[in-house]
């Protein structure tokens, strides 16, 4: 015999997970439904043609994708280094307080509005770079928005490596131990291979919030729509663009426009979301078997 | 007479202020089986894992007296602990092969460590040391199959081939068969036996009919004290302390 509450705790519940689904779905069909113009418009050549000009009613999205990829890479080149490496000394080898208030630090670098991130990148971080990177002539471009992105995703790379590195048993780091290993021996025999899908994670958040962060990069990236070799050279990103000129969006066309370049964002997160959950699901399946 | 490999002198260790060995005097013997027994929480995994100087990476662990291995004193701060740990090899109580690695990654971890090998050179280590811990009939074919996907008495014989495979002097056991099943306890068991030969092998067990079986000496602790260290069957069948008597009778503990 059934349980009545337990039927309905299980009918709630059901409706509680189910919306989240639907969200998505409800999500991406109204703008792939207000993205139907420009989509009719400008076909599949939307997404490789590299015009933006509202004044003639002409759109394409590739200098914003190439903005957005190439800031995001730049933020994960350096972050995650810098990142791994915080994450290695907090959990494997510091054994002083100091660690703790890094740790904390750490954590504090999260809580900065983006907002704040991005006039500290105007005011600071652009003139600085400008001084010591021989060829650089001007703060805003994308070299200095995937600078600050770098920053930004900092505390996230490191915060989970963390935890993911905390999360290895330590018996294994004694099995480790126990063969004569050094500390980073003993990092690399026993916590890097159970750790690899936990820290392919941390990346892909990381990644994940560099690709969607709107204010900070806006403010020092320099917002022109052209796709240019030179990481000095101003840049302009999928989130920004939307920002920048939902409210004064020309025509139709351009809200429209800008409504699809929301619609390719998505995707793009989507799919790397995607292949990082295949990667981290293989590796898991490939390590437990059973 | 037997020959001496490990002495230790007055060996305390404290974690935090809490003393937990009290001025251990014991003596190992070259190619013996020497065993721990005693009663959980007495200090015997404490007492040996200051023979490899694991217990000093506990946090708030410390130590002091005289541990002698092959005439030098491991606590001297000249001797490097990673050097100690090539002598003196472990195998703790659950099995840990190290999770993403093959069965052959497993057994060459510790040799890559040390030293670049050939190809074959490493094959022959990895089967030598797999064929010392009994185990290559059963693993030849699976040698690049997770080690996690081996039964947990086999893993326990990998962690043990893995520990053979740098050819250490001293091989210590923290309770090897505590996790497994008779059929691998007695594999296990088997094992030691044969091991002796090449190896000098002290084992923490808190089964007393395990340590009657395959150790050559006995040292029984109680409270962090060493009771009474003796031939094996000496301890069992005529002990001089009355609290040795009491425990291997079953009395306490
Ligand atoms: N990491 C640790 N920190 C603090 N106390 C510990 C730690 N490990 C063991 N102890 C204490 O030391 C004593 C001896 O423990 P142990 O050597 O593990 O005993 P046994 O192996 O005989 O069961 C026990 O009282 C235990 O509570
Ligand atoms: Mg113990």
């Amino acid at each position: 015999m059934k349980n009545k509450g337990d039927v309905w705790f299980k009918r709630i519940t059901f409706l509680f997970a189910s919306s989240i689904p639907f969200l998505l779905f409800i999500l991406v069909f109204i703008l792939l439904q207000k993205s139907l113009p420009a989509i009719v418009e400008f076909g599949p050549g939307f997404v490789f043609g590299t015009v933006w000009d509202p004044l003639a009613d002409k759109f394409s999205a590739l200098p914003f994708i190439y903005g957005t990829m190439i800031s995001s890479l730049i933020a994960l080149a350096i972050a995650v280094p810098l990142g791994m490496g915080c994450a290695i000394y907090l959990s494997e080898v510091s054994q002083s307080k100091f660690k703790e208030y890094i740790a904390v630090m750490v954590e504090l670098l999260a809580a900065i509005p983006s907002v704040v991130y991005g006039l500290w990148g105007i005011f600071v971080l652009g003139p600085w770079l400008v001084k010591i990177i021989p060829g650089m002539t001007y703060g805003t471009c994308m070299l200095t928005g995937g600078v600050i992105l770098a920053i930004m995703i900092l505390p996230t790379i490191t915060a989970i490596s963390r935890e993911v590195f905390q999360a290895v048993p330590y018996n294994l780091r004694e099995s480790a131990m126990a063969l004569g290993a050094t500390k980073w021996e003993c990092f690399k025999l026993a916590i890097f291979g159970p750790a690899t899908s936990g820290i392919i994670g941390a990346i892909i958040l990381g990644l994940g919030r560099a690709l969607g962060e709107t204010m900070a990069v806006t403010m020092v990236i320099g917002n022109r729509p052209k796709i240019s070799a030179s990481l000095f050279a101003p840049a302009y990103t999928l989130a920004s663009v939307i920002a920048n000129e939902f409210a004064e969006a020309t025509s139709d066309l351009n809200l429209s426009a800008l409504i699809e370049l929301a619609l390719i964002l998505l995707v793009i997160t989507i799919l790397i979301n995607g292949v990082a959950r295949l990667l981290v699901w293989k590796t898991t399946l490939k390590y437990n078997p059973r | 007479m037997d020959k001496l490999k490990i002495k230790t002198e007055k060996l305390n260790a404290w974690f935090y202020d809490k003393q937990v060995l009290f001025d251990i005097d014991m003596n190992v013997y070259e190619n013996k089986v020497t065993a721990i027994i005693g009663p959980s929480g007495c200090g015997k995994s404490t007492f040996i894992r200051n023979f490899n100087r694991m217990h000093e990476t506990v946090p708030g662990a410390k130590a002091d007296g005289k541990i002698i291995l092959d005439g030098k004193d491991i606590f001297n701060k000249k001797y490097d602990a990673v050097d100690l740990r090539r002598d003196v090899g472990m195998v703790f109580q659950k099995p840990t092969p190290f999770p993403t690695m093959t069965v052959y990654d497993n057994v060459a971890a510790g040799i890559k460590l040390y030293s670049r090998n050939s190809h074959s050179k490493l094959d022959e280590i990895v089967e030598r040391s797999l064929r010392q811990a009994a185990l290559w009939d059963e693993v030849r074919d699976v040698l690049n199959q997770p080690g996690m996907s081996l039964s947990g008495g086999q893993q326990q014989r990998l962690c043990i081939a893995r520990a053979l495979a740098i050819q250490p002097k001293v091989i210590l056991l923290d309770e090897p068969c505590s996790a497994l099943d008779p059929i691998s306890t007695a594999k296990i068991e088997e094992l030691i036996h044969e091991l002796k030969k090449d190896y000098t092998i002290v084992m923490v067990t808190h089964n007393m009919q395990q340590a009657a079986r395959v150790a050559d000496y006995t040292a029984f602790f109680l409270l962090g004290e060493m009771v009474e260290f003796d031939i094996t069957t000496k301890i069992f069948t005529n002990p001089s302390d009355k609290r040795t008597e009491d425990y291997i009778t079953g009395r306490f503990g």
